[in-house]
């Protein structure tokens, strides 16, 4: 017998989900703020379920007081990333077929940021990295001139276009070794942001830009690990961005512009 | 000098010494195989070595080449692993670079004189 989803919808793969439990998973949450201990839960298996669908079972089903974050669910918003069996994921798009070991999962804030409790992390350190890296789009024009006419198919287009999808979560940067060695790196994310606008003609800080990323702990302190391309859940490539920002801050030498 | 400016040419030119390396080591390691296959002896090494011309050229490029690419990976390394950095590192550093280098040509000198 049909459901009603089923004759309105019937590409609607959710409705045929069996409610009962396939079966139980074993879940180790971290619970605490930079010392604390993991704490186990047991989770109900269900089909297509995601790590952010278990963290919220326990939330709500659980443990009331485990504090996390999420907002748009479909992998939009970069809120929700934390450390699953030791590598950095955005968790609503990671399904727990994918991730779980032995039937568990090991759930863990993200590595490099500050834990305020729980899988939350202070995020103030990677977005000030962002402004520190001249993040900024520096206008030439005004409201009054005629709008920029930018090419998509040209050279410096398509660079940014690789790069612009970053939706901020930080996955890159919980993966990077060099952040980890040295907390004043700043980090995949930044240098990707700041290789776009290296790229938008239309910007008007390059030399400043340039400047500022290019210190001791800039795009030159990147070993070229690719952790952060291997990691990041859009697929962006930061290392490439960094390779990108290191020639471009060469050719700015060679011109006597930096 | 900025420090953009200064970390960009320290990069450059350990990408540039790199690029020397990969061919002197790849170089390097065909004369010792040979040298050992063929079942030279220390004397008739030394006997081709001396005064040749090449020879002394190609190992004072790869010692210079070493005496440029280690210290800067020395000087990461100083930040990563000790937060060590600013001038008392630098010196420490160049130091280290002077230290390899006069120790290099120095035995490089030793087989062609």
């Amino acid at each position: 017998m049909k459901r009603a989803d089923d004759r309105r919808f019937p590409h609607n793969t959710a409705s045929r989900i069996p409610r009962s439990p396939m079966s139980t998973l074993e879940v180790h949450v971290w619970r605490g703020g930079a010392s604390g201990e993991f704490r186990r839960y047991e989770v109900p298996r269900q089909e297509h379920q995601t790590v952010l669908d278990v963290v919220t079972f326990i939330q709500r089903r659980l443990d009331p007081g485990l504090a996390y974050r999420f907002a748009c669910r479909v992998g939009m918003c970069g809120s929700c990333a934390m450390t699953v069996n030791g590598v950095a994921r955005w968790t609503c798009r990671t399904h727990v077929s994918k991730v779980a070991r032995n039937g568990g999962l090991e759930i863990a804030p993200l590595r490099n940021l500050p834990v305020i409790r729980d899988l939350v992390c202070d995020m103030r350190e990677f977005f000030d990295k962002w402004a520190r890296a001249r993040g900024q789009f520096a206008p030439t024009k005004t409201r009054r001139d005629e709008f920029a006419t930018v090419l998509p198919s040209s050279a410096a287009r398509r660079e940014a276009d690789a790069a612009i999808e970053c939706i901020g979560c930080a996955v890159c940067y919980s993966s990077c070794d060099v952040v980890a060695w040295n907390p004043n790196y700043l980090g995949p994310a930044a240098l990707n942001r700041a290789w776009t606008l290296v790229n938008d003609v239309r910007d008007g800080a390059r030399g400043e830009r340039l400047e500022a990323l290019a210190g001791d702990a800039g795009c030159h302190a990147c070993h070229t690990h690719m952790s952060c391309t291997e990691r990041c859940p859009k697929r962006l490539a930061p290392t490439a961005s960094i390779a990108g920002l290191k020639r471009a801050t060469l050719a700015a030498v060679l011109k006597g512009e930096l | 000098m900025s420090a953009a400016r200064r970390e960009t040419l320290l990069w450059f030119a350990q990408r540039a010494s790199a690029a020397v390396l990969a061919l002197c080591v790849v170089v390097h390691l065909i004369t010792i195989v040979y040298a050992v296959r063929g079942g030279l002896s220390a004397a008739e090494i030394l006997g081709r070595a001396h005064g040749s011309g090449g020879w002394i050229a190609f190992y004072a490029l790869f010692v210079l080449a070493v005496s440029v690419h280690a210290p800067i990976g020395l000087r990461a390394i100083a930040i990563e692993w000790l937060g060590w950095r600013g001038a008392s590192r630098d010196w420490v550093v160049l130091a280290m670079a002077a230290a390899l280098a006069i120790a290099g040509l120095r035995a490089a000198w030793a087989v062609f004189a």
